[in-house]
């Protein structure tokens, strides 16, 4: 379905809006002391919850294309990315700000000693890279290393949903809400790389 | 479960319920009918908090409807000088696994458990087996307020002044006999009015351990009340452990049944994660748990822009309880 300029631009602009309304109510939340009894952690579990959400909608772009022809989501995918990467830096800094202070030692300890913060850090970090190289200046630069260097959101998507497994107790559900969303979208990539799928048509 | 006469459609032939087929568990007692719309706005609100701080509107509107008064309690010095967690906190943010997995489930969940009547079952290596009702239990020592701190094993803490008895008081009216060496502690488990225990997340019911000396140190109380009020269903109606100088999962709320035995029980947490749940779970911030630092703890109610405090070993309460431990390694009995 081929839209015109203008209805492309429409959908780009009510994104960018879209996309910003979970820090909206966040501060809506904050100036009204609605955060429920622990702030902290509900401005963690929000962020980290929305950048992983803007992820995994970042992931299902392509399969949106190839699968079913829209091909008005492809300008969509840079965006997402980097609202991923905007809301990772507000989940970052919440931990590093409103939870520990800056307190550079227990920081570190705690990144090495406990598994979820460890793949968490690993996410954030490795997605640093794909935020600087985002830009049309850098696509056009670095060419075909541009693909390969972007093929980090698969381990970044990984760990942040490993992040999320790990940090519950108990009640796994939810995380693993995320972590089936993740395994479609991955299934559907191998399946796309490996010619399982023209190997079924022609059997068929 | 709604009765087969009220499935019956207006219009269709005719109504055929004589009184003696509406079974008494059909009727809605009356306090539940009265607070229908309450129930139903709640229970709205758990299935949008499920989400988990991710998409909930507005997050924590759920308005605390406040217990009766316990009247004549004494008040004690335990926790001078400690600011009180508000009472809003203390009971809007739990872990009571058997009303919902989130924080906010237990008080949005809870609406349908009734914890009145309410009876102790008293069983195992004692000489006097058998039930004591809730009004005889709080005769058998004076109810007295005790400010404690309550530190969770995921970080974080309040103080929360509690109403209740020593346990000693019920464990002398028991009469353990020479081989009880540890208590049981058994929480309620009914599908009915706990929506958490139809799912099989932990081994239900809920069972919670002490060893003996623990369990007669004048610190470890059941609590009734919480703010000179009766507890509310989230905080572990009608009667519920509380353990001060241990991480808050060791005190089993709506204790429905106490069994003195000669082996160390396997509790819940223990059975559902032996890494990372102890028997004894005493509060030290040097043992750490392999999900969190237990170095210092976030205090509820401080606000956004507050320091985590240090957490202190055995909660603060070492001067009363460290002789329990002497000559053991805490870090293997974690």
């Amino acid at each position: 379905m081929a839209l015109t300029k203008n209805t492309q631009r429409l959908i780009k602009r009510s994104l960018f809006v879209v996309a910003l309304l979970p820090l909206v109510r966040l501060i809506w939340l904050g100036i009204n002391e609605n955060m429920g009894a622990n702030p902290v952690e509900f401005i963690e579990h929000s962020t980290g919850t929305w950048a992983l959400v803007a992820l995994l909608l970042s992931l299902a772009v392509t399969p949106m294309h190839k699968l079913f022809g829209l091909a008005w989501v492809l300008p969509l995918r840079r965006m997402l990315g980097l609202y991923m990467f905007f809301y990772a830096c507000l989940h970052f800094l919440a931990y590093l700000w409103l939870d520990h202070w800056f307190d550079w030692n227990e920081i570190g300890h705690d990144i090495i000693k406990h598994p979820y913060v460890l793949v968490g850090f690993a996410a954030f970090t490795l997605s640093i890279p794909l935020a600087i190289t985002s830009n049309d200046y850098m696509v056009r630069k670095l060419k075909k290393r541009w693909k390969v260097i972007h093929r980090l959101v698969y381990p970044i998507a990984i760990f942040a949903v490993l992040h999320y497994v790990w940090l519950v107790k108990k009640d796994i559900f939810q995380p693993l809400m995320y972590a089936s969303v993740l395994l479609m979208l991955m299934i559907y990539r191998v399946w796309f790389l490996s010619g399982i799928k023209s190997y079924f048509n022609k059997s068929i | 479960m709604p009765h087969v006469c009220g499935l019956l459609k207006k219009g269709t032939d005719m109504l055929i319920c004589k009184p003696s087929d509406i079974k008494p568990s059909d009727i809605t007692p009356q306090n539940i009918f009265h607070r229908r719309r309450e129930i139903i706005k709640a229970a709205g609100l758990g299935a949008i908090m499920l989400a988990n701080g991710g998409f909930s509107p507005a997050a924590f509107a759920a308005e605390i409807v406040h217990k009766p008064k316990i009247p004549g309690f004494r008040k004690t010095s335990h926790g001078g000088g400690e600011k009180l967690t508000s009472y809003e906190d203390i009971t809007t943010y739990n872990n009571f696994y058997e009303f919902g997995t989130s924080k906010e489930n237990p008080a949005a969940n809870s609406a349908l458990f009734k914890p009145s009547p309410w009876s102790i079952t008293v069983e195992g290596e004692v000489g006097k087996p058998g039930k004591i009702a809730l009004e005889e239990l709080l005769k058998l020592a004076p109810l007295e307020e005790r400010i404690y701190r309550m530190r969770c094993v995921e970080g974080w803490s309040m103080v929360i002044p509690w109403v209740g008895l020593p346990l000693s008081a019920l464990i002398k009216w028991a009469k353990p006999t020479g081989n009880a060496k540890f208590i049981e502690f058994i929480s309620a488990a009914d599908p009915n009015t706990m929506p958490g225990v139809r799912a099989p997340l932990l081994d239900w019911p809920y069972l919670e351990g002490l060893r003996m000396d623990e369990a007669m140190n004048p610190l470890t109380i059941l609590a009734v009340g919480l703010y000179g009020e009766q507890l509310q269903n989230q905080n572990g109606a009608p009667v519920r452990l509380v353990v001060p100088w241990k991480y808050g999962f060791k005190g089993g709320k709506s204790l429905v049944r106490i069994r003195f035995v000669e082996k160390m029980p396997q509790t819940t947490w223990m059975r559902a994660g032996p890494t990372e749940y102890g028997f004894y779970a005493n509060v030290n911030p040097e043992v750490e748990h392999p999900r969190w630092s237990q170095a210092t703890e976030r205090r509820i109610g401080s606000g956004l822009f507050s320091r985590r405090l240090p957490t202190q070993m055995f909660n603060g309460y070492s001067e009363q309880v460290g002789q329990l431990y002497s000559g053991m390694d805490l870090r293997k009995h974690f």
